[in-house]
C-alpha cells in the first residue's frame, strides 16, 4: 500500500487515487497522427522510475503528478497538476 | 496435431507400467525430468522467458519445424512466473472472431496435450460458465453465445434454473449482491494444472535436444546496425539466429534493453486459495459483470481472484484493498465461501496491452520477435500461443490464425478490444 501525500489535502492512502496514465502519454489536440500514435501507444513501462499522472478521485479530485518507482513503489515526488494538462 | 514428435525418452517414457515398475522398486528408477542444461555459445533460435509460452514454443520449434538447436533462457526457474501464478481457467468463449480463433485453435491443443506430452497436465474441461446478473448481462451473453455458435465453438445460454442445478451454492436471492438472472457455459472449457503445463513442455522440448537454462537473466541484446545477433545474460553472452521475447509482465522491460517501447504496461494482478475442502464446486464460475472467478482445484481448495491491482508494478506484490474486494465478491456470489480459511495469496505481473489482446510477431529489430501482452488471461493460449510463435519464427510469417495480433494494428488503427474499453490498459 502506498500513502500519497496529496499537496492539497496531505498523506492520504492509496485507494482515494486512481492512476490515469504516464506524463509522457498526454497526447495533444493538435498532434499528427504519427505523433499522436507514438504518443499514445509507446511505453517506456520502465522497471523504475516514471512520471505519472494520478488523481485524488475520492478526496479533492485533483489531478497529481507522481513520479514513482515501479518495482518498490516509492514515491519520489508529488506535484499538482493545472488544469490544461489532460485534454 | 501431433508432428514428428520423438519417441527416445531418454529419461524413460512415462506410463502406467513404469508407475508399476516404480512401485515394485520404491520408485527410485525416476530421473531427472529435463537436464540441467549450461548455455551454450550459439544457437538457431534463443527464446527468452521460461514461462509456459516459451516453453510451448521451443517444443514446437522441434517437433513441428524439425528446429533443435534452442535455448530457452529463463532469469528463475521455469514456470516461476505468471505460469504457477495464474488461477488456470481454460476456455474459448470470447466475443470477437480474432480471439475466437486464437483460444479454440488452443482449446483444441489442450484436449489432446496430455498425450502429445506424455505428462499429465491435468486438463479438466468441466465447463466455464459466465453468470448474467441483469438483462443487460443476459443479452450480451446470448448475443457473445451466438457469435461463438456461428463459430462453430460450443455455448449454451442457461436460464436461472439450469445454474441452480449446476452451482446450487450460489446466492440465488433476489437481494443478492448480484442477483442471477442464467448464465452461459461453455462445457469444453475448465482447469489444468499449471505447473504440469511448464514442466510437461520443458521435458517434451528437452527430448528433442531443446536447453531449458535456468538462472540465467537476459541483460541486453547484441546489436548489429538493425539486426539482433545475440543476448547478453547473467551467465555470459549467447549468439543467436532468432531471439524471441516470451516474459509475459517483462515484456516492456525486456523491449526496453533493445531499445524499444511497446504498448504494455505492466500491473499486478491478485489471486488467493482456501484451505481443502470437500468437492463443493465443479465448474468454474465466472461474470459477465464482475471480474470474479471461482474454482476448485484438485487438491480441494477453492481458487479465486478478482481486479487487476490498477496501477502499473513490477513488484509481484498486491494491495490488501484490491484482495478485499475480490474477497467479497466471491463471497458476495457463493456465501458458503465465507466459512473457509484462506491459506495463500500472491499476485503476478501481467503485461496489459492497449487493447487488451496479445501482440505476436515481428519487431522493429531484424531477427527479434515479441510474444507477449497476454494481459491476465494467457494460461488459456499457452499451447495455441507456442504454436502460433513457434511458426513464425520458423517460417518467418504469421500463422494466419496469428495475423491480427501484429504489433502494428495499433498504429493502423486495427486494435481487438474485446472489452471495448481504448487504450487503458488499468481499466480492463
Ligand atoms: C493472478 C493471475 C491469475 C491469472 N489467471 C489466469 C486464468 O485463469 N486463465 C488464463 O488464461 N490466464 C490467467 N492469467 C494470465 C496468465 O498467467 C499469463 O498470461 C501467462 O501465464 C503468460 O505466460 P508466460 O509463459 O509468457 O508467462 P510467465 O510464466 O510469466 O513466463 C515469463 C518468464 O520470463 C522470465 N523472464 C522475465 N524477464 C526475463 C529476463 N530478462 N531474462 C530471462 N527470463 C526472464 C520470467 O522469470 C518468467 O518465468 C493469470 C495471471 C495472474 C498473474
Ligand atoms: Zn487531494
Amino acid at each position: 500500500m502506498m500513502l500519497i501525500d496529496c499537496p492539497h489535502c496531505g498523506p492520504r492512502a492509496q485507494e482515494e487515487f486512481t492512476y490515469e496514465r504516464t506524463r509522457d502519454s498526454v497526447v495533444p489536440l493538435d498532434a499528427a497522427p504519427a505523433a499522436a500514435m507514438a504518443t499514445l501507444y509507446a511505453r517506456a513501462n520502465p522497471r523504475g522510475e516514471e512520471d505519472e499522472i494520478w488523481r485524488h478521485t475520492l478526496g479533492c479530485r485533483g489531478w497529481l503528478e507522481l513520479r514513482r518507482h515501479r518495482m518498490t513503489h516509492a514515491i519520489v515526488a508529488v506535484r499538482p497538476l493545472g488544469p490544461a494538462v489532460l485534454p | 496435431m501431433t508432428g514428428t514428435r520423438s519417441t527416445r525418452w531418454p529419461q524413460g517414457r512415462y506410463s502406467a507400467l513404469a508407475l508399476l515398475r516404480g512401485a515394485l522398486g520404491g520408485h527410485r528408477h525416476w530421473g531427472r525430468a529435463w537436464r540441467a542444461a549450461e548455455p551454450r555459445a550459439s544457437y538457431d533460435v534463443v527464446i527468452i522467458g521460461g514461462g509456459a509460452h516459451g516453453l510451448a514454443t521451443a517444443y514446437y520449434l522441434a517437433s513441428q519445424h524439425g528446429i533443435r538447436n534452442v535455448a530457452v533462457v529463463e532469469k528463475g526457474w521455469i514456470g516461476g512466473g505468471n505460469t504457477g501464478r495464474n488461477t488456470t481457467i481454460v476456455r474459448s468463449n470470447y466475443r470477437q472472431a480474432p480471439l475466437q480463433r486464437l483460444l479454440e485453435h488452443s482449446l483444441k491443443l489442450w484436449e489432446g496435450l496430455s498425450d502429445e506430452l506424455n505428462y499429465n497436465v491435468m486438463f479438466s474441461p468441466r465447463g466455464a460458465l459466465f453468470l448474467g446478473h441483469s438483462d443487460a448481462d443476459m443479452t450480451r451473453l446470448a448475443e457473445r453465445g451466438d457469435s461463438l455458435r456461428a463459430m462453430g465453438i460450443d455455448a449454451e445460454l442457461m436460464d436461472v434454473d439450469a445454474v441452480r442445478r449446476l452451482v446450487p451454492l450460489l446466492d440465488f436471492s433476489p437481494h443478492a449482491r448480484w442477483p442471477i438472472q442464467g448464465g452461459m457455459i461453455q462445457h469444453r472449457g475448465g482447469t489444468a494444472r499449471h505447473d504440469a503445463v511448464a514442466w510437461g513442455y520443458a521435458r517434451a522440448a528437452d527430448n528433442l535436444g531443446v536447453d531449458v537454462i535456468e538462472n540465467c537473466e537476459v541483460t541486453g541484446f547484441v546489436r548489429e546496425g538493425d539486426r539482433v545477433t545475440g543476448i547478453e545474460t547473467t551467465r555470459g553472452a549467447i549468439a543467436a539466429g532468432k531471439v524471441a521475447i516470451c516474459v509475459a509482465g517483462n515484456s516492456g522491460h525486456v523491449a526496453g534493453l533493445a531499445g524499444l517501447r511497446l504498448p504494455i504496461e505492466s500491473h499486478t494482478l491478485q489471486a488467493y486459495v482456501t484451505e481443502p475442502v470437500k468437492p463443493m464446486i465443479d465448474t468454474v464460475i465466472m461474470s459477465q459483470s464482475l471480474h470474479c472467478y471461482i474454482s476448485q482445484s484438485d487438491k480441494g481448495g477453492i481458487v479465486a481472484g478478482g481486479d487487476p491491482d490498477g496501477f502499473p508494478s513490477y513488484a509481484q506484490r498486491g494491495q490488501p484493498v484490491r484482495l478485499e474486494d475480490a474477497i467479497a465478491q466471491a463471497i458476495a456470489l457463493v456465501p458458503a465461501l465465507s466459512r473457509l480459511r484462506m491459506v495463500r495469496c500472491w499476485s503476478g505481473v501481467t503485461d496489459m496491452s492497449f487493447d487488451g489482446s496479445p501482440i505476436i510477431g515481428d519487431l522493429p529489430l531484424r531477427n527479434l520477435y515479441i510474444n507477449g501482452g497476454w494481459c491476465y488471461g494467457g494460461f488459456k493460449a499457452t499451447p495455441g500461443s507456442g504454436h502460433l510463435y513457434a511458426h513464425h519464427l520458423a517460417t518467418g510469417q504469421p500463422h494466419p490464425i496469428a495475423a491480427p495480433f501484429d504489433l502494428p494494428r495499433f498504429a493502423q488503427g486495427r486494435t481487438i478490444d474485446e472489452a471495448g474499453v481504448g487504450p487503458m490498459p488499468q481499466h480492463r
